[in-house]
């Protein structure tokens, strides 16, 4: 009896520890031998570094963090980032509160933010670096059909339901040669607020000639199709929907094999790639030209024609004071900034992300060292 | 995962095997005799020892604090979700919009959020009560106890699951695997409102049915937990009287067990309920938001309030925005006092008769 009674709690125990290592699908592998012997960062300041924020730029800010790690092991320092991917917007309002000592955002600090971001920063501006950039995909799933150009206007009419079938003139008339099939597009939205909607109903605002009148915002407003969780959640959905397109970062699209449909610009069909995308981030426009703060003007990027450059980017940016810091702190910070924009970027390819392009680099690295510490370093 | 409850014996085998029942009987009259001479002395109070005045005080203490807690949560909920209420442009109650982002353009409603967070809960609930039923009465009636004591032990198991496992679970595996039973039902039934084709894509499975399901697998063990306990308290002299007089095992759960139990097997089922209202996880990782309006069809999709407030949350920029969801969630508060108190009104109701 004794003896069967602990035999049964041994096999509970054990289907019991069955259930829950079936739970454990963390992705640790190290993101990879970065090349950290010239690294110019000072490894000085703060060691342990705290931010918050966009979910978007988690996996760099991993890369970023292991390739900070090492190169600083390599000058015989040890140091920290811990980064909470917790939500651009949550990652605003901690910063703002002092919680930690930067913010990862999917849009850029701005109006009554900003205002109370200065307090936060001794009186100083907050900055945006925009440091993390990723191509968006129109990722879709039609059966028979492996490439598919559309363009601002149709991709803004799918998405506002204005266009409903795949054999629409409008899409037939930028696919010629491809047999379009006559069935009804589901399209599928972020359920979750992210900055990936509001980046990409931006985009359409700006590319649509006006077909676009809903406005930009987190949350999708486009009032058709269905909404999924998170960029994994729409884009298994697209995976397992035939008829379904939806916008998700590329790396997702990659995960789950979908196909990315081109964009035509107005000037020939762009295709999704590392190149196309650098060359977008590379003609991009700051709002304020020659200042430290490097807010973009993603408008005149999603609107651009230029020929060769893929237009439906999203960009991150980092939030950090540029002045009235600690003097640790700002070392730390900068150091860290200085780590990310260099070694940090080897990798990132992989990771579906786009290094970012030379001459934008320096823009970037400048703002970095303008970043002031306090007077007493 | 907190809310699993508590289970001090692990006793599945009943009282049935303790033989007479003689315990209770035996022990019982001193008892009594004690306690009407301790509660004689007229004025004294001098039973009052330190380890009485302490228990009392920690027991008084921990009873208040559960009520001030309740009562703090409750205004810190009204507080919170005033200043956004003030801003609503449209009717909170009867709207069906969400639209947060400009605080100073706002307009949301909770009316389509209630609705299917009612839906999905009580769907749910009605999968879950039988099955639980038939669970609870086995383990103590029907099952020997080398059997039942393991059983138990598996159907708590179940609670012990993170939700986010249910939800994953639901989304990747089992959606799927009942999206031809949903088709079916859509194609044969659909003349029945529940069945009818909604905003969501029934063979995608992101809707409230399979949400339902999952839900309802999620809730079985505290249902079953409950009313198991409280069908092993069943008087053996009931059991026995039923017995002698020649009756079946299937006429003594009849006529004694359930009678017996019915109360508790309710207030367990008031406590899945609860549990089902509240579920965050599962939900927000199965369901299928959706910008159409709800239709009472178990097809939509949609979100419920504590879904909703889990998909806001990463991007809340401010105090007020956060108060259109805080107010959702005052609107769920509610929702669950109600359906407790309900539940107590009807529990107390029978035992009256």
């Amino acid at each position: 009896m004794k003896l069967e009674r602990s035999s049964a709690l041994i096999g509970m125990v054990a289907a019991g520890a069955l259930v829950f290592t079936a739970c454990g699908s963390d992705d640790n592998t190290a993101s990879g031998g970065a090349d950290v012997s010239e690294s110019t960062a000072s490894c000085e300041g703060k060691a342990t570094l705290s931010g918050a924020g966009s979910s978007a730029q988690k996996n760099a800010m991993d890369a970023f963090t292991s390739a900070y790690i090492a190169a600083c092991q390599a000058k015989g320092k040890t140091v920290n980032v811990a980064y909470n991917p917790s939500g651009s917007g949550d990652g605003r309002t901690q910063f703002i509160a002092n919680q930690v000592d930067f913010a990862g955002s999917d849009s850029a600090i701005k109006g009554d933010q900003a205002a109370q971001a200065a307090q936060r920063c001794a009186g100083s501006e907050a900055w945006n670096i925009p440091l993390v950039f990723g191509p968006v995909a129109l990722a879709f799933n039609i059966d028979g059909v492996d490439n598919l150009v559309l363009s601002g206007e149709t991709a803004a009419k799918i998405f506002n339901g204005q266009i409903t079938t795949w054999n629409d003139p409008a899409i037939a008339a930028l696919n010629e040669g491809t047999t379009l099939p006559d069935t009804p597009i589901t399209v599928f939205f972020r359920s979750d607020s992210s900055g990936t909607t509001d980046n990409f109903q931006q985009y359409l605002e700006a590319a649509s000639n006006g077909n676009w009148t809903q406005g930009a915002g987190s949350d999708f407003k486009g009032g058709v199709g269905q909404g999924a969780k998170g960029s994994a959640g729409v884009a298994q959905a697209v995976a397992t929907t035939p008829g379904s397109i939806t916008y998700v970062e590329a790396s997702f699209a990659d995960q789950n094999q979908l196909k990315a449909a081109a964009i035509d610009t107005g000037s020939g069909a762009v295709e999704l790639s590392t190149e196309t995308a650098s060359k977008s981030i590379e003609s991009a426009k700051f709002i304020e030209e020659g200042g430290g703060n490097l807010a973009l003007d993603l408008k005149q990027t999603y609107a651009s024609n230029e020929p060769g450059a893929y237009p439906l980017i999203l960009a991150t940016y980092e939030i950090v004071c540029s002045n009235g810091y600690p003097a640790d702190t700002a070392e730390g910070i900068k150091s860290f900034l200085t780590s990310a924009v260099n070694e940090g970027q080897q990798g990132l390819e992989e990771l579906g992300y786009v290094p970012l392009p030379e001459t934008f680099k320096e823009t970037v690295v400048a703002s970095i060292d303008a970043i002031g510490g306090a007077p007493t370093q | 995962m907190s809310d699993a409850p508590t289970r001090p014996r692990a006793d599945a085998s009943g009282p049935l095997d303790e033989g007479a029942g003689g315990g209770p009987p035996t022990t019982s009259p001193p008892d009594r005799t004690e306690a009407k001479i301790a509660t004689q002395p007229p004025p004294g109070k001098k039973v009052s020892r330190p380890g009485d005045r302490i228990f009392s005080t920690l027991a008084t203490s921990a009873s208040v604090f559960i009520t001030v807690l309740i009562a703090a949560i409750g205004i810190f909920l009204v507080w919170r979700a005033v200043p956004a209420l003030q801003r609503n442009q449209v009717n909170f109650l009867t709207s069906s919009v969400w639209n947060t982002t400009d605080i100073n353009d706002m307009a949301f409603g909770v009316l389509d959020l209630f609705q299917v967070t009612v839906l999905v809960s009580f769907f749910a609930l009605l999968l879950a009560m039988p099955v639980a039923l038939g669970i609870a009465i086995f383990i103590s009636n029907y099952a020997p106890a080398r059997v039942a004591r393991p059983l138990a032990y598996v159907v708590d198991l179940l609670a012990a699951v993170p939700s986010i496992v249910y939800g994953l679970w639901g989304l990747l595996v089992f959606a799927p695997a009942i999206s031809p039973f949903a088709v079916w039902l859509n194609e044969n039934l659909g003349w029945f409102f529940l069945f009818s084709t909604g905003s969501g894509s029934v063979a995608g499975g992101g809707t409230i049915f399979t949400a339902g399901i999952v839900l309802a697998v999620m809730i079985l063990p505290i249902i079953t937990a409950v009313s198991r306990e409280v069908f092993t308290q069943t008087p053996v002299s009931h059991i026995e009287a039923a017995l002698a007089l020649g009756a079946t095992r299937w006429e003594v759960v009849k006529t004694t067990v359930l009678p017996f139990g019915r109360s508790g097997y309710i207030s367990g089922s008031m406590l899945g309920l609860g549990r089902a209202l509240g579920e965050t996880m599962a939900l927000y990782m199965i369901l299928r938001t959706t910008t159409q309006p709800f239709s009472w069809s178990l097809f939509d999709g949609g979100s419920t309030i504590a879904s909703k407030i889990a998909l806001g949350y990463a991007e809340f920029n401010n105090d007020i925005q956060a108060g259109a969801y805080i107010a959702a969630g005052l609107v769920l508060f509610i929702l669950t006092f109600v359906v407790n108190a309900t539940a107590r009104a009807a529990v107390a109701g029978r035992k009256a008769k």
